[in-house]
């Protein structure tokens, strides 16, 4: 059985998330599996992580160069090719880094590579069976990967329920000698952080939230109408926001806002692992699509399969209807 | 600049509803709506508005079969000044590395300072083009929302963060990008366009051609295999409201309110 490592990304001497999920897949492909985490950075903020991780992993290797002090995928990958074996089982989260890192890496160990991988089913010698999903998340797929020269696999974040453990005591093996030259043709410079924006949407306790269904931006202004009817602030998904139908400070997702409404109205959303992943707290997910097999379905708590531009209408005059007969 | 576009023909997920054929080995493919995989879309007008600034020339390339010229064509009604076809019975089956070692073979056959694909396929994963990257030894940046050309053989490229933010990078050029949706605003394409590229000649390239070895390409050189579709089991599943639609109203109307949503 190869050793399975688990590349952890951290922020502000904090591990990421993904540091446990990336522990209970490990165990779905061997239940003994002692995962080995793996960390690059620098300084007090890459030892303070490490430490943490030492709880949950029995083997913490830590990567520590000024160079990788910022993540930069190349880098970190020239870096974790001196010091992986080849023939490893690598799981990195499917993150904008795991995006940038993991197909590259898989390249140059010259191992498999499967991406947004949201199930593992154990392994048969070497094949590991893996479940992704395709065509927007409409049907799911069981894959077959040859990991007898090793694999890399991007996990997709919150697909990985941790498991309750005990603390562990692991060990801190420093492996930043084996490091290498570390040059790459890329160099990162800043980060710019997103505009505010006019509505801010994390504060409205109602989203009445549109999608691609919209169809086009004349018919924002039906659901500002019901939004304003409701006393609601209207959110969107990426489609709205790469046709420039709305902001970006309007967008909920793992590249937009993550929101936590009470009530969040998916209107012609079809519902991706990365819209959803900006929804928190569990709110009462009204879903409107007029697609019957749309993925919004499968996490929504009521369900309409009906035509946003007729739907939406209709319902606002209604709640303005009753809000008058009460007033 | 000479700019390299990686494209792909997919079903169209927000125009069809996918369902699986009889065998459960593929998705039921009759009747379905194709068109060009969004973010490629997008790659391709990046290109051309870089070449309309600094100069060059935008070809377009997809591995596929002959279904998949109609993509190139529309790619070539917007401008790409040349669309090129790899195909070749022995892809069948190739997975990412797969796809990646055929453009490889493609981009030796020329001299582009800039590769650009998009940044996933609706059935495929983010991985072409980190793949083609690093097969070519290249540097690479995925999830691109912005491009500046810099004197000196660089690039200003900002790249799509969580939270909405941009990591800001500077990049040597050969480079490898894979684009994010958004990055610009598409230019339409009409019928009449189409019609004025239909003449064109799309060359046609094979394994051979390209001087691949057949084991590194297709089913043979695959480690990654898809074995079957399914649909899953749901898991709670939405409370399907059902009826007539001021039945239906007036159920959510009640939700909405036992909610706190409306009073």
């Amino acid at each position: 059985m190869a050793r399975i490592f688990a590349y952890i990304a951290h922020k502000s001497g904090i591990a990421d998330d993904s540091a446990a999920e990336l522990v209970a897949a490990a165990r779905n492909i061997d239940a003994a599996a002692a995962p080995v985490a793996v960390v690059t950075g620098w300084g007090a903020e890459l030892d303070a992580v490490c430490e943490t991780l030492r709880s949950s992993y029995a083997e913490v290797w830590k990567i520590a160069n000024q160079a990788l002090a910022y993540p930069n995928a190349e880098l970190v990958r020239k870096a974790l090719l001196n010091i992986l074996p080849h023939d490893g089982i690598v799981l990195v989260s499917h993150s904008h880094f795991g995006i940038d890192l993991s197909p590259g890496l898989a390249i140059k160990m010259n191992s498999a590579f499967v991406s947004d991988v949201l199930g593992i089913d154990g392994i048969d010698g070497t094949y590991l069976k893996l479940v992704r999903q395709e065509f927007g998340g409409q049907v799911s797929a069981h894959v077959r990967c040859d990991a007898s020269a090793g694999a890399v696999l991007n996990l997709r974040p919150g697909a990985f329920k941790p498991h309750e453990v005990a603390p562990i005591n692991g060990v801190i093996v420093d492996k930043s000698a084996d490091v290498g030259t570390l040059t790459a043709g890329r160099r990162y410079l800043e980060t710019v952080v997103a505009e505010a924006g006019d509505v801010d949407i994390t504060k409205h306790a109602v989203l009445v939230s549109v999608g691609r269904g919209i169809q086009e931006k004349d018919n924002i202004a039906i659901a500002e109408e019901l939004a304003e009817t409701l006393g609601a602030a209207v959110s969107c998904s990426r489609p709205v926001v790469d046709a420039k139908w709305l902001p970006k400070s309007r967008q909920v997702g793992s590249s937009g806002k993550t929101v936590k409404p009470k009530i969040y109205m998916a209107c012609g959303i079809s519902g991706s692992f990365q819209h959803l992943a900006g929804l928190k707290g569990s709110p009462f997910i009204v879903a409107i699509n007029k697609n019957p097999k749309a993925p919004i379905f499968q996490v929504a708590d009521v369900g309409i399969v009906a035509d946003i531009l007729e739907f939406l209408p209709e319902l606002t005059s209604k709640v303005r209807g009753m809000k008058q007969v009460s007033v | 600049m000479e700019i390299l576009v990686c494209v792909r023909r997919v079903p169209d997920t927000s125009e069809n509803e996918i369902q699986l054929n009889a065998a459960g080995n593929d998705i039921e493919r009759d009747d379905l709506v194709y068109s060009i995989n969004e973010p490629d879309n997008y790659a391709v007008e990046e290109a051309l508005q870089i070449t309309a600034k600094v100069g060059g020339n935008v070809t377009v390339v997809t591995v596929g079969s002959d279904d998949d010229e109609e993509v190139l064509r529309r790619e070539m009604a917007m401008g790409a000044s040349r669309g090129v076809l790899l195909s070749d019975e022995a892809f069948d089956g190739s997975d990412g590395r797969g796809i990646a070692n055929i453009l490889k073979a493609y981009v030796h056959k020329g001299h582009f300072d800039l590769i650009l694909t998009g940044v996933q396929a609706e059935d495929g994963g983010a991985q072409v083009g980190g793949m083609l990257a690093a097969l070519l030894d290249y540097p690479f940046a995925s999830l691109v929302n912005s491009i500046s050309v810099l004197d000196g053989g660089k690039l200003k490229v900002s790249r799509e963060i969580e939270g909405g933010n941009k990591e800001m990078n500077e990049i040597d050029l050969p480079c490898v990008l894979s684009i994010q949706t958004g990055i610009n605003e598409p230019r339409y394409v009409g019928m009449r366009g189409i019609r004025q590229v239909a003449s064109l000649e799309v060359p046609t390239f094979g394994a051979s051609d390209l001087g691949l070895d057949a084991s590194t390409v297709g089913a043979a050189g695959a480690k990654v295999k898809r074995v079957n579709y399914f649909v899953p089991a749901l898991g709670k599943g939405a409370e399907m409201l059902e009826g007539d639609q001021e039945e239906i109203i007036a159920k959510l109307i009640e939700l909405m309110k036992a909610k706190g949503g409306l009073n």
